[in-house]
């Protein structure tokens, strides 16, 4: 693993760049207004959200299968619009500006297999730089840094097939992170990862300074990385609070099929 | 892990042929085909001209040659459709088959023809895999690129091959879980032929339905990185004085040959 002061440090133009517009945003970064969704099949995935997430906060989003968490992440870029209003840095979601929040929101889905769809890792990374319309050049250095943010240097020509579950979940995020996002949106980062792969990917999202919005199972994950806990149940926010008091309410817990780390 | 080896067809190496820029081994292979299709059946000489560039190709490139020659069997089942042309092609008969009251006869010109159709299509696959062999295939998908092969094509190549892994893995799954599931107390495992053609319907189905969900989300993970619908790569650099040099000596190469085959068929 490349520790972040490190890699901070040789690419200073990128680390600047990040927290500058980290710095200027007072606003909320996220927020969510009365978001109600219900899927073509009329299941109701999400009810009356409301939600409001500042910068640089670590938030995590619990609650049991089929409690809305993933369909709640994909609003945050408008890959799925319901009534209610989502705002992302101050900007409120429409048809004008779905290509400048989806390069302030990196999405990073479940499977790295949905995620990975290009032929090589470099091409992958390089996607949404791309379709920035980057010039090759800061292309190229986009695609370097974000490998070496998830310590993945090196893996540019090799083929998604042939690499290990930790290490597709780490190139699904330098896919996002080679556009610079202000915000992380993660479903299930730790699922199905081994301990050793767990523990580098819990290091790795520890050293990513966006505002991040995690939806997990994993509460030890919650319970070292994210300081702030929503609990999400039949599509409704049932509690928003510290972590600390969010996992020691057992009662709480239970009632929403969760169980404390 | 469980992976399936099928299209993995690429050797590592750093060969001439390997360092050689994908456009020219796409360009090259393209009108070698091409080439190959256009002469005259019966030109034997000229078949084998083709032939030894492509073998000069397998050495420069360090390939085994058996691997090579067993790959490049692999369209000789489908040249069979053209067996019938010995019989039904009009021209002397060297053989003739008495059916009771039917009879067949094999003509020279006939077998002249299957055999031409034979050679062309085993000179062709075999260049293709040597293409192949010595071409990573994201370089090939970027060639095609930039060749201006309309970019859906070439994106349909690209989802093609990274998720032909995928759902190969996928049916190995979910054949496993119909073996462990068929066991017979009796001692034969396996279940009726009725039983397996059934599950093996419903294993398409799935096979079929859980790729129609993975395309949506892969759908959504592109949206995600700002896909508008244009497909958008990087640019390769414009091709050398050297590279452009061996398309021009090959091209040359080629249509001399097909010019001297036709003369000589026509004399």
């Amino acid at each position: 693993m490349v520790s972040i002061s490190a890699e901070s440090a040789r690419h200073p133009e990128y680390s600047t760049d990040l927290h500058g517009s980290l710095e200027e945003q007072h606003g909320p970064v996220i927020a969510l207004t009365g978001v109600s969704f219900s899927y073509p099949d009329g299941r109701r995935a999400l009810d009356n959200v409301n939600l409001v997430v500042r910068a640089r906060e670590k938030v995590a989003l619990v609650g049991p299968n089929g409690a809305g968490k993933s369909t709640l992440l994909l609003h945050l870029n408008g890959i799925l619009r319901g009534r209610g209003a989502v705002a992302i840095m101050g900007n409120e979601l429409g048809d004008g500006n779905l290509g400048l929040v989806r390069s302030q929101v990196g999405m990073v889905f479940q499977h790295p297999d949905d995620q990975l769809f290009s032929p090589t890792v470099f091409e992958d990374v390089a996607f949404g730089p791309l379709h920035m319309n980057l010039d090759d050049d800061e292309v190229h250095r986009r695609v370097s840094w974000a490998l070496a943010q998830v310590g993945m240097e090196g893996f540019e020509n090799r083929m998604p097939h042939h690499l290990s579950l930790g290490e597709k979940k780490r190139i699904a995020i330098a896919t996002v992170l080679a556009m610079q996002p202000a915000i992380l949106a993660l479903d299930e980062p730790s699922g199905e990862l081994d301990p050793r792969a767990r523990r580098g990917l819990i290091r790795l999202l520890g050293s990513l300074p966006q505002t991040m919005l995690v939806a997990t199972h994993d509460m030890r994950l919650v319970d070292e990385l994210l300081p702030r806990t929503v609990v999400l149940d039949g599509g409704r926010v049932v509690a928003d609070g510290p972590t600390q008091s969010i996992l020691s309410d057992t009662v709480l817990l239970d009632r929403h099929g969760l169980e404390p780390p | 892990m469980t992976h399936i080896p099928v299209l993995d067809r690429y050797r590592e190496g750093n060969s001439l042929i390997h360092r050689l820029d994908p456009r020219v081994k796409l360009i090259l292979t393209l009108a070698f085909i091409v080439a190959v299709t256009a002469l005259p059946p019966g030109a034997w000489s000229s078949y084998l001209l083709c032939l030894l560039p492509v073998l000069v190709a397998v050495g420069l490139a360090g390939l085994n040659p058996v691997l090579v020659l067993r790959r490049s069997l692999v369209a000789i089942p489908f040249t069979l459709a053209a067996l019938t042309l010995v019989f039904t092609k009009e021209g002397t008969a060297v053989a003739t088959i008495e059916l009771a009251r039917w009879s067949v006869s094999a003509t020279y010109e006939g077998i002249v023809a299957f055999v031409t159709i034979l050679v062309k299509a085993w000179l062709s696959v075999l260049t293709a895999t040597v293409l192949v062999s010595t071409t990573p295939f994201s370089d090939l998908v970027a060639a095609l690129r930039t060749l201006r092969i309309p970019k859906v094509i070439v994106s349909v190549v690209s989802f093609m091959y990274r998720y032909v892994f995928v759902i190969g893995e996928e049916a190995l799954r979910l054949h496993r879980a119909r073996e462990a599931r068929s066991a017979n107390p009796t001692g034969s495992a396996g279940g009726s032929l009725l039983w397996r053609s059934r599950v093996l319907g419903g294993m398409i189905g799935s096979l079929f339905l859980r790729s129609y969900e993975r395309s949506e989300r892969i759908y959504a993970a592109m949206l995600s990185r700002g896909f508008d619908g244009n497909i958008r790569a990087m640019r390769m650099g414009a091709l050398g004085l050297s590279d452009s040099l061996i398309i021009a000596a090959s091209l040359a190469y080629l249509l001399a040959m097909l010019l001297l085959s036709h003369v000589q068929r026509a004399g």
